[in-house]
């Protein structure tokens, strides 16, 4: 089935439910204004199902509706995953295997961004949803910078480690510095080395849209959800796949 | 509430004694060290104020003059009020001008009289920042008098983070007038790894405003506002952190501050600062805190973002006992204790409701007259804003249960957007309903004897005694270079701003911390 519609309790019903807020008291007028709202995104009918007011000049509202939208999921862009998820015992005999070294990685939070959440989900021993993180394979070596690292120093560990693969993880959106961090971050490692001793660059966070890549300048983007495991299966295909020598 | 979980006092006794011995060593190195921050307190408290062109506070300037000229190790105090005696200069922030432009040269008094008048000049000036802090400790006795306290405890702890000062008042304002007992402005994502406080009122920053003297000053006086519109002292939050906390925490105490973030390890495991240096600041910042009668808030809860809630459930512990001998050692009383400890549990796991009560109720009893600080889930927050708003009730449920002193309100959009309007609002609806709905049922909950929560609790504490056994043996300053805390690994030998510490001289004086300690 490519077309679809939203469905609240019956098929091809076309329920949704949608809350905000207007910078105004609430009155009948307030109403108005919220269902006028719903029915300029296509809500229609919509129900407004609660309204209350907030401090001096604002109005939460629930609304549901019915959508008139149809969604063709043939039409829908997304990045499948295309490397096979490998377990942590078949990546570390890949990587012995192909490359017959240990796999250098090195991993850190770019820019002011503090949190490590995400990077140390990924690499820290810990892990994160019951699976361990990369410093629990034994054919990758870990480098975790942690946090508020700068450009210059991500590159010079990175070089300095002769690092396969650089991690870079990025949770602060405010003005989209994550996106503006990415594309300084990738552009220092073009300036810095020629193709071919550049390391994969991946970055992650929970705001990234995983079409960005090549507009971000790296290889690989990950998402809200990823696990160690997956991270790791991709490095064996990038970088472990096929001919012995990288 | 004490008796809940029948704790042995023998244990407790026993876990105190523990975390003093391996706390002591902590103390001794911090007696015996300064930091670039610690002087650039104590001239700050004795009147150096603004900035240069570039924005580089003239406190800096000047430290870094002194420090150039005869080094850190003598305290900063007697150098620079040496050089006011002999270069005539009676104004120090014009003192700071003329050593950044080069035209003062520092050194020691050659002799003992005037070593001693440097001293006493010194003792004054630096007494005339104190008796500031004094009298804003008044001002807060006076206003919480005249406006009352929250009717409730828990205090309803909100944030505010726009960035920008001015924005973030009105929202201060309206979360108060919403219900918050206490407002923390979050911090400029960055700033803790900024060796210097920014100057004035600013209006950019990284999910948070910068903490500067002048935005205290206006968040203060806008809470004084709304304090006496609702007729409830309401109380102003923010971080004694990072590399400046020193500084910090006197310019909290001189714009009348009510509550400082200020863990003894938190800026060591999580921003990567020196731990020597960590420990110097966070000592000098504690006794400031203290005479200000400043209300400090521990970051337990941040190791258990990092590390298994269930499994590291004791490091809180051994966390929240080394944090309370600390802030005893250095002159703050129980009240001013928000030992932290958080919400964290795998909500997926078995029981995980039932460990949450026993863990918060064994900080309760361990530390029966402390305000705890009880922070609500962040790691298991996963975008459904439902099941969010699910798992807050029941971190609320905890906190009525337990008699938490401070509850941070969970946002049921952790996660995903910095808090909007409405969700500060579905937030409060969700803790005014369980403390309402809960009342008293913290009277009716009295655990089974050798029932799952005493046993757990018991177990926890155990392990902590048995973690303190090991930190006691090998010191802590190894415990974290381990590991121990939070999985992060920190030498003591690495970090930022360890080119900020200095190890006392002979003849080291600082008026400050002599005041501090009479």
């Amino acid at each position: 089935m490519s077309i679809i519609r939203p469905y609240g309790d019956t098929t091809g019903d076309g329920m949704v439910q949608l809350s905000f807020t207007l910078p105004v008291p609430h009155d009948k007028r307030a109403e108005g204004a919220a269902v006028q709202l719903a029915n300029k995104m296509g809500m229609d009918p919509a129900l407004l199902v609660h309204a209350k007011q907030m401090g001096d000049g604002f109005t939460f509202f629930v609304v549901y509706g019915k959508v008139n939208h149809l969604v063709d999921t043939d039409q829908v862009q997304v990045v499948e995953r295309d490397f096979p998820l490998l377990s942590a015992t078949e990546v570390n005999a890949a990587i012995k295997r192909r490359l017959r070294r240990r796999l250098n990685v090195v991993g850190a939070c770019i820019g002011t961004d503090a949190h490590t959440v995400g990077i140390d989900a990924i690499l820290n021993l810990k892990g994160i949803a019951g699976e361990k993180g990369l410093e629990y394979y034994s054919e990758l070596s870990v480098t975790n910078m942690g946090a508020q690292v700068s450009v210059p120093e991500l590159v010079e560990t990175a070089r300095e480690r002769k690092a396969d693969a650089v991690l870079v993880s990025q949770v602060v959106t405010q003005r989209d510095a994550h996106l503006q961090n990415t594309r300084a971050m990738s552009a220092a490692f073009r300036e810095a080395l020629p193709v071919g001793k550049r390391p994969l660059l991946i970055v992650g966070g929970p705001r990234f849209d995983e079409l960005m890549a090549d507009d971000l300048g790296v290889d690989r983007i990950f998402t809200r959800g990823t696990t160690p495991r997956e991270v790791a299966s991709y490095l064996v295909h990038a970088l472990a796949a096929g001919s012995p020598t990288k | 509430m004490a008796g809940k979980l029948d704790l042995d006092p023998r244990t407790v006794r026993t876990a105190r004694r523990l975390a003093a011995r391996a706390g002591q060593p902590v103390v001794d190195l911090a007696r015996s060290h300064t930091t670039v921050s610690v002087e650039r307190a104590v001239l700050r408290l004795a009147g150096v104020h603004g900035a240069d062109q570039d924005g580089i506070p003239w406190v800096n300037r000047l430290v870094d003059a002194v420090r150039a000229d005869v080094g850190l190790g003598h305290g900063v105090a007697v150098p620079v009020f040496h050089a006011m005696r002999s270069t005539g200069v009676d104004d120090i922030t014009v003192l700071a001008q003329k050593a950044a432009a080069g035209a003062v040269r520092f050194d020691l008094p050659s002799t003992r009289a005037e070593s001693t008048a440097a001293r006493r000049a010194a003792r004054s000036q630096a007494g005339a920042g104190l008796k500031v802090v004094d009298r804003r400790r008044r001002e807060r006795d006076r206003l919480i008098k005249r406006f009352g306290d929250p009717r409730q405890r828990p205090w309803i702890y909100l944030i505010v983070a726009t960035g920008d000062i001015y924005e973030d008042i009105p929202q201060a304002q309206a979360a108060a007038r919403a219900g918050a007992d206490v407002i923390a402005v979050i911090r400029s994502t960055g700033q803790s790894l900024l060796d210097y406080v920014p100057e004035g009122a600013t209006r950019e920053g990284f999910a948070g405003t910068y903490a500067t003297q002048e935005n205290f000053r206006l968040m203060r006086a806008a809470l004084d506002e709304t304090s006496k519109e609702l007729g409830r002292y309401v109380r102003l939050t923010n971080y004694a952190s990072g590399l400046c906390m020193p500084e910090i925490a006197a310019l909290a105490g001189m714009e009348r501050l009510d509550m400082m973030l200020n863990d003894s390890m938190y800026g060591i495991l999580f921003r990567d600062i020196n731990p020597i240096r960590t420990f110097v600041d966070q000592r000098f910042s504690r006794q400031v805190h203290a005479r200000a009668g400043i209300i400090i808030n521990t970051g337990e809860d941040n190791y258990l973002t990092t590390a298994d809630a269930v499994e590291a459930a004791h490091t809180v512990t051994v966390s929240q006992l080394l944090n309370e001998f600390f802030a005893h050692e250095a002159g703050l009383e129980d009240w001013q204790l928000g030992l932290g400890h958080a919400f964290e549990i795998n909500p997926d796991l078995p029981e995980s409701f039932r460990l949450e009560l026993a863990h918060a109720l064994l900080a309760r009893e361990l530390f029966p007259d402390a305000p705890l600080k009880w922070m609500p889930p962040t790691k298991h927050m996963t975008g459904d804003v439902f099941r969010g708003n699910l798992l807050d009730g029941f971190f609320n449920l905890v906190g009525a249960l337990t008699g938490q002193g401070i509850l941070l309100v969970g946002m049921m959009t952790e996660a995903v957007v910095t808090p909007w309007l409405s969700d500060r609002d579905v937030a409060l609806q969700n803790v005014r309903y369980v403390l309402n709905g809960a009342g008293s049922l913290h009277e009716d909950f009295v655990p089974a004897p050798g029932g799952f929560i005493q046993s757990r609790a018991h177990h926890v504490l155990s392990e902590a005694i048995e973690l303190l056994e090991k930190i006691v043996d090998d010191s802590l300053l190894d415990a974290i270079a381990d590991g121990t805390f939070g999985i992060m690994k920190r030498p003591a030998d690495r970090g930022k701003g360890l080119d900020g510490v200095a190890k006392h001289d002979e003849d080291y004086y600082n008026p400050v911390t002599e005041a501090l300690e009479q």
